[in-house]
């Protein structure tokens, strides 16, 4: 799995019960609620633990969601924006975040935005369906990207800071 | 097998533009549908089912064969269910992250394993992977081994389709070694795609109703007036016997073994915590979401 601290964090991300998908209608609205019910855990002990790192918020019919993400960088806080699409296959497939603002300035990345993760990822995830939600998916595949991205991209000169100041 | 068409001055199409243009170039007596999205979103997944069941070569009739050559194993898992929902015989086919080894696989809805009913299977590469893959760097791509890949994929439509020759269930291709493991697999009775249990039961009620056949052979005997020298013949049978298994850890034969396994039982280790019901509705978590 990654390291030490981010095992930590993810134990502590409540687990969904409910396999279902954007296609089975009654019973994916019970899985919208559990997604949520894990993602709004997930923000307060992000917020208590003082690393409120993203929003995310979702369509009606919960299968289009877009937000933000923040990376802090010597003291300075980047802002980025998020979307991703719920595939029909969900949960047995993540879906595939991306952060179109940064599209074509980095390898790690395909056509579009779409954020590449590590080879430890996708039989992670397949290990877990269907526990893991979008909370995982935020935790495990955004996180770590961004971690190891965005410094990477600051110190190459790629993405500049715009007039926020650290909170 | 899904960026061999592109040429120089075809940059700026979709692939599946610059397929079909090439393609027509070929032979322009082909008819072509092209369509350029991503086929796992809800509304496009609905389209492409559309398309599979009433784009044959009558429009209404369903397609003879779908051939999956997409590069992810989302794409994948989409076209496995789309087929499994609708009974339609599909071809998978594959390359690797590291680029020296690919396969094909037929997938017959409820008659063979549907592409959820093991873990994706991989074409044991028997070298050190460190001499290929560095840490952090993307997959390789040689459009050799895909070009392989394509020749025996098509090579097992036409067998499929005219009805020649031994079609491969499975058919895998190791660059490094030249070696091209064979086999088939039954599906998964637990498989974790309800559509597939469903067509397996469909599947099992067809073969319950034809009759049984017996199988005659007839064998030629060769007789010799004389054998001067007392030369003997000595057949030889090379026995090579097809594993199939169904189950969590396929019983898979020499070459071929899975990505990872998914354990049976839960890992009571660590404890987990489990979302719980506050009885609040969606409208009132979406708010709540809002409001942080």
């Amino acid at each position: 799995m990654a390291d030490e601290a981010t095992r930590r964090v993810v134990s502590e991300i409540p687990v969904l019960k409910t396999n279902a998908g954007p296609r089975d209608r009654e019973l994916w609205v019970q899985r919208l609620k559990e997604e949520y019910q894990s993602l709004i855990r997930y923000v307060e002990n992000n917020k208590n633990a003082d690393n409120d790192w993203f929003r995310l918020e979702s369509n009606k019919e919960g299968t289009r969601w877009f937000g933000k993400c923040w990376y802090i960088h010597d003291l300075l806080k980047y802002e980025f924006d998020i979307e991703f699409d719920i595939p029909i296959t969900y949960p047995t497939t993540a879906p595939e975040i991306a952060v179109p603002e940064l599209d074509g300035k980095t390898a790690k990345m395909y056509r579009g935005g779409k954020i590449c993760l590590t080879d430890h990822f996708k039989p992670l995830w397949a290990r877990n369906v269907p526990k893991f939600g979008l909370a995982h998916l935020m935790a495990l595949g955004l996180g770590p990207w961004l971690a190891v991205e965005i410094p990477d991209l600051i110190q190459k000169g790629v993405i500049q800071h715009k007039e926020k100041c650290s909170q | 097998m899904n960026r061999l068409f592109f040429q120089p001055h075809q940059a700026g199409l979709s692939k599946v533009q610059a397929a079909e243009h090439t393609l027509r170039n070929i032979n322009p007596d082909v008819l072509f549908e092209v369509h350029n999205y991503n086929i796992t979103t809800v509304e496009n997944f609905e389209h492409f089912m559309n398309r599979i069941s009433n784009g044959g070569l009558e429009e209404g009739k369903p397609v003879d064969l779908v051939l999956s050559c997409v590069d992810n194993f989302e794409a994948r898992m989409t076209i496995n269910t789309a087929c499994n929902e609708l009974g339609q015989t599909w071809m998978e086919s594959g390359v690797s992250e590291n680029a020296v080894s690919g396969h094909i696989q037929l997938i017959i809805p409820g008659e063979s394993a549907c592409f959820a009913c093991a873990p994706p299977l991989v074409v044991a590469a028997n070298i050190d992977e460190k001499t290929l893959k560095r840490e952090g760097v993307c997959a390789a791509s040689l459009p050799t081994t895909m070009g392989v890949v394509a020749g025996i994929l098509v090579q097992n439509v036409l067998k499929f389709l005219l009805n020649f020759g031994t079609v491969s269930f499975y058919l895998g291709y190791n660059a490094m070694q030249d070696f091209f493991p064979t086999m088939s697999m039954k599906p998964n009775p637990q498989c974790d795609d309800r559509n597939c249990r469903k067509q397996q039961e469909e599947y099992k009620k067809k073969v319950a109703a034809l009759p049984t056949q017996e199988v005659v052979q007839e064998e030629e005997e060769i007789i010799h007036d004389d054998n001067e020298w007392g030369i003997e013949l000595v057949s030889e049978v090379s026995e090579e016997e097809l594993k199939n298994s169904s189950g969590p850890i396929p019983d898979l034969p020499e070459g071929i073994t899975v990505a990872y396994t998914v354990p049976q039982k839960q890992e009571d280790s660590v404890p987990e915590v489990t979302v719980e019901d506050s009885g609040e509705s969606l409208e009132d978590l979406m708010a709540k979401m809002k409001n942080m």
